[in-house]
């Protein structure tokens, strides 16, 4: 019966035996057979020291806030791996096809390969390290037990897992999109890419964008209605401040990407006309629609950075943050501004003088506020006591780099100049230019800075030091290049080339690309290293670097309630002023504390996200029914459930308090 | 700033926590009204496309040729009504009224599965004579942007009816009015956004 | 002291649990009367050819869709500067400034394209149907 050829296809739809290209491709089937190997010494390992249930009560159905932080940067930095090995293969390959060398990229092979890593870079890297982030030191910062909706966070994380995971199938069972990462039609039509692969764009960015616009409402209602008493607008942390706006921005933004890729859908599944050639359809359109998305979608990646910058900046140099309301102020100016400008990344499209001089010179006014911003920095340094630590490392690197990163976009935004620098190699290293020296370099300055407050111990400053140095050399020898080149006019996307005196170029890139290698192991091996020598670097005070927001105020871990009593704050900077003013932690009258319950209904529904997104991929529609009636009807069930929360004891809170208690005072003896 | 009572004087001790537990105002209705304005972008970016599309026609029907205005003002009749019930219903819940309520809801229901089926028929009946979403670029835009709006009603309809199982289950306790409100908020939403459909798609394109 | 007595300064204290206003009987009423006022003028003008200008007609259909939003707005959304400390109205006044940016943007930008790259393209325009 499994003969039947009808039979088959409606039971697996396009999946077929030819579908996996561990079969007949050696690198896939090398990297495939790792893959299969790793994961059963993982699921080996899990099972053996007996940790499932510890993972699914304590991890994949947490609502805490920290935990969910924490799972979101994990799954960044895994990510992370992925798209830059992604890079590597991209820059290996690049360095050595010239003339008469092919390389060892086939072009289908490698168009998939930088479509991935934009894609994966820039929704599975940058944007969970961000979230993360921001729902671990969010509720701290302002004093709250969790964020408004803790389930509803708990559900965005597994979500954004989702969508991960999508992309990765993508890897061993079908094909990724060869089209960039923002799938631009005519190419990404159904006529030009009849395959799976921008099926798995779709749907992947579609599942994790439901998660990131959920967890963007979350976080605005947190810091709007659960700040601390006394906390108002503006006595608010400005990693706060660049939160509240990057969520703004998350929940005005996505909503745009979710509807032009239900019309992508719509014209490859249903055959409709908005961006095809014929019958009065207008790819360009797509492009218009698609970059009113993209360009807020920068600024949603570098205002937290801004915000981790600024709290560095403020706690390494011992001194208030410079300008703060400036910063505010001009935090709130780039929101707004960030949705005048989108044009400017299709100048060359054709609409014509006026339209590019409008784009252009909103462009160039965005820089003024980031300007403003520099200066901030730099003031706040200047006659500070300033102590380099690792995170203040990044930031200083972060400053240089960001600055010529900005030079270059400033460059761009000149319509005439866009014409002759549009899509080549010159763009490439202005827009890896900011996102690695700002975003990456903002994110790594943030997870080193809280890392004590979410595990209780540094981070070994050897390798930190290590790892910033390789990433900050790694960069410039990785992406000058690539500026003298687009100067010569090389365009992006190449797999070949044949002109050889262009060769050396990509061999400096490549050797930078290696040294950046050398940055992430670095990074690793201070986990590894500072988890081994975690006694030596324990920290028992909860405020290992003087710090002058209020999470340095409770314990390092944070007890699952953050705050024994909820803070009173009276000044900006309200943990500075709590110790300066001679707080004392109080010791007794602890009540109970009404705290939400895990559940396990967020990754149930991602998981069946996960299957609807697979049957829609493979055209399995019996299946992707099943999957939606399922999803649907688990979610009606869940709003069945009206019990969902509870109390800790009071008895319980005294005993957490009281073992801090002792630590404290063991310490000061 | 109303902080007087929580900022001490220079002259006291400062008070630097709460000694009773603190209670941060319920966020559902901010979050959901947080998450329409999401919804009305959405909306925003299909009535954009159908601004630039809605008159590339591909010699094929235009708005004259095919809508028909008594139907539609028929249709715009049974969301104008659902919108009153759905406020009596409100109106009800303030009471405490379970039944009104109830029954309030279940007339609006019935509203919405009017406008709904008579959506379906007008586009059966664009099918049948050859308007296909396929056939054009207008044609593409003008059932995306309905068909999104209809749906989003149907999923009204699906909520509606749990929302009704659950105030009888459970009575009108905090949680279920507070979800009574966001569908409130939901429903008549869907109202503002049909404005703009009829007003734009339909009269607009039948002006030409 | 009571808990309350700490809420943020934008909080005030006069809500109904959730800080949502209510309507009443009669405002349920009158918006509904002017929603249906404002609703048939407009399906009035076009079906029956009222005015002679086009641009007219499209104007006071636009014009009263507008008015008609805001009365949907205030009597069945219950919107005022006051529901969740304002917030509501400031995210309202944001999303509405996106919207117009991102629809007006996106006509002026295609407008100027098609103008500047297929100004032979306008015989797609001409309806060949009926």
């Amino acid at each position: 019966m499994f003969s039947n050829p009808d039979l088959l296809h409606f039971i697996f739809g396009r999946l077929s035996l030819d579908s996996f290209p561990m079969f007949h491709e050696p690198i896939l089937a090398v990297t495939f057979a790792g893959v299969v190997l790793g994961g059963i010494v993982v699921l080996g390992a899990l099972t053996y020291f007996k940790l499932w249930g510890y993972l699914w009560r304590e991890w994949i159905t947490s609502i805490d806030h920290k935990k969910i932080g924490i799972m979101y940067i994990i799954l960044a930095l895994v990510m992370l791996l992925r798209g830059f090995a992604d890079a590597i293969m991209m820059r290996a390959q690049q360095a050595i096809a010239f003339g008469d060398v092919a390389g060892y990229l086939p072009p289908d092979h490698y168009d998939q390969i930088f479509t991935a890593h934009g894609v994966i870079m820039i929704f599975f890297v940058a944007m969970p390290l961000v979230t993360g982030l921001m729902n671990f030191v969010v509720p701290l910062q302002i004093g709250a037990r969790d964020v408004a909706f803790p389930f509803l966070n708990n559900f965005s994380f597994w979500m954004t897992t989702a969508g991960a995971i999508t992309v990765m199938i993508s890897l061993f069972v079908g094909e990724f999109a060869k089209t960039g990462w923002l799938a631009y039609p005519p190419l990404s039509d159904i006529v030009y890419s009849p395959g799976v692969g921008v099926d798995y764009y779709i749907w992947a960015l579609q599942i994790a964008g439901v998660g990131t616009l959920l967890s963007g409402v979350n976080l605005i209602v947190t810091i709007v209605k659960m700040r601390a008493p006394g906390m108002s607008m503006m006595k608010m942390p400005v990693f706060t401040w660049t939160s509240l706006c990057t969520n703004i921005l998350i929940v005005a933004a996505f909503p745009v990407l979710t509807a032009v890729l239900v019309l992508l859908s719509l014209d490859r599944y249903l055959d409709m006309n908005f961006f095809t050639n014929d019958l009065g359809g207008n790819a360009m359109m797509y492009v218009n629609l698609i970059w009113i998305w993209g360009h807020p979608e920068v600024y949603i990646l570098i205002l937290p950075a801004f915000g981790v910058f600024s709290e560095v900046v403020s706690t390494f140099c011992r001194k208030r943050l410079f300008g703060y309301s400036s910063m505010v102020y001009a935090t709130i100016v780039i929101t707004i501004l960030s949705y005048l400008v989108w044009l400017h990344h299709f100048f060359t499209m054709g609409s014509g003088a006026s339209v590019n001089a409008f784009f252009g010179i909103t462009t160039m006014i965005i820089s003024i506020p980031t300007g403003a911003k520099i200066f901030n920095w730099l003031f706040t340094m200047y006659k500070g006591r300033i102590s380099f630590d690792v995170p203040m490392l990044w930031t200083m690197g972060f400053m240089l780099t960001f600055v010529i990163g900005g030079m270059t976009g400033v460059m761009l935004a000149v319509p005439p100049a866009d014409f002759v620098l549009h899509n080549s190699l010159f763009l490439i290293a202005h827009f890896h230019n900011v996102i690695i020296g700002g975003v990456v370099f903002g994110m790594f300055a943030g997870i080193v800075y809280w890392f004590p407050k979410a595990f209780g111990y540094k981070l070994d400053p050897f390798w930190g030091k290590m790892s910033f140095w390789f990433w900050l050399v790694g960069f410039y020898f990785a992406f000058m290049p690539l500026y003298v080149l687009g100067l010569m006019g090389v365009t992006r996307r190449m797999n070949h080339f044949d002109d050889g005196s262009l060769q050396i170029w990509f061999i400096i890139a490549a050797f930078g690309a290696v040294l950046i290698a050398i940055g992430i192991a670095s990074f690793l091996m201070s986990l590894v290293v500072s988890f081994i020598k975690r006694e030596e670097l324990r920290d028992e005070t909860g405020d290992p670097w003087d710090g002058r927001t209020l999470e340095w105020s409770t314990s390092s871990p944070p007890p699952a309630y953050n705050f024994a009593f909820t803070p009173v704050v009276h000044d900006l900077d309200a943990w500075a002023d709590m110790k300066k003013r001679g707080y004392v932690r109080p010791t007794s009258g602890f009540l109970d504390i009404h705290m939400p319950k895990n559940t396990g209904a967020g990754a149930i529904l991602a998981g069946m996200s996960l299957v609807l997104g697979f049957a829609l991929i493979w055209h399995i529609w019996w299946l992707a029914a099943v999957s939606f009636i399922a999803l649907i009807g688990t979610a009606i069930a869940h709003t069945f459930n009206y019990n969902r929360d509870y109390h800790i004891p009071a008895s319980e809170v005294v005993a957490t308090e009281d073992e801090r208690t002792a630590l404290l005072a063991k310490q000061q003896a | 700033m109303t902080m007087a009572n929580t900022t001490a004087s220079q002259t006291e001790a400062p008070v630097f926590y709460l000694k009773e537990e603190h209670h941060p105002q319920n966020g559902t209705m901010l979050g959901f009204w947080l998450y329409l304005m999401s919804d009305c972008l959405i909306f925003a970016i299909l009535f954009a496309t159908h601004g630039v599309l809605g008159r590339n026609y591909a010699a094929g029907p235009s708005p004259a040729d095919l809508f028909d205005l008594e139907l539609v003002a028929i249709n715009t009749s049974m969301l104008l009504f659902s919108s009153i019930t759905y406020g009596f219903a409100m109106l009800a819940m303030e009471k405490g009224s379970i039944k009104g309520t109830q029954m309030w809801l279940a007339i609006t229901g019935l509203f919405g599965i009017a406008f709904v089926g008579l959506e379906l028929y007008e586009f059966h009946h664009l099918w049948h004579i050859g308007a296909t979403p396929m056939r054009s670029g207008f044609l593409s835009s003008f059932y995306t942007l309905v068909a999104t709006h209809g749906l989003h009603v149907t999923f009204g309809i699906i909520w509606l009816v749990t929302l009704m199982v659950q105030v009888g289950k459970r009575g009108l306790v905090p949680e279920n009015k507070r979800r009574l409100m966001c569908l409130s908020l939901f429903w008549h939403f869907l109202d503002v956004i049909w404005i703009g459909v009829f007003s734009v798609v339909y009269l607009l394109g039948v002006l030409g | 002291m009571s808990t309350h007595s700490h809420a943020h300064d934008d909080h005030h204290g006069h809500d109904h649990g959730d800080g949502a206003s209510h309507g009443t009987f009669n405002s349920y009423l009158i918006g509904f009367i002017l929603s249906v006022i404002l609703t048939a003028i407009p399906f009035w003008l076009v079906m029956d050819g009222v005015l002679d200008s086009k641009v007219a007609t499209a104007a006071w259909i636009m014009g009263l869709g507008v008015v008609q939003i805001v009365v949907h707005m205030v009597y069945f959304l219950h919107m005022n500067t006051k529901s969740e400390g304002g917030w509501n109205m400031l995210a309202l006044i944001f999303t509405l400034v996106i919207v117009a940016i991102a629809i007006a943007g996106s006509l002026w930008v295609m407008y100027h394209l098609n103008t500047n790259m297929m100004p032979q393209m306008d015989h797609e325009m001409i309806r060949s149907f009926g």
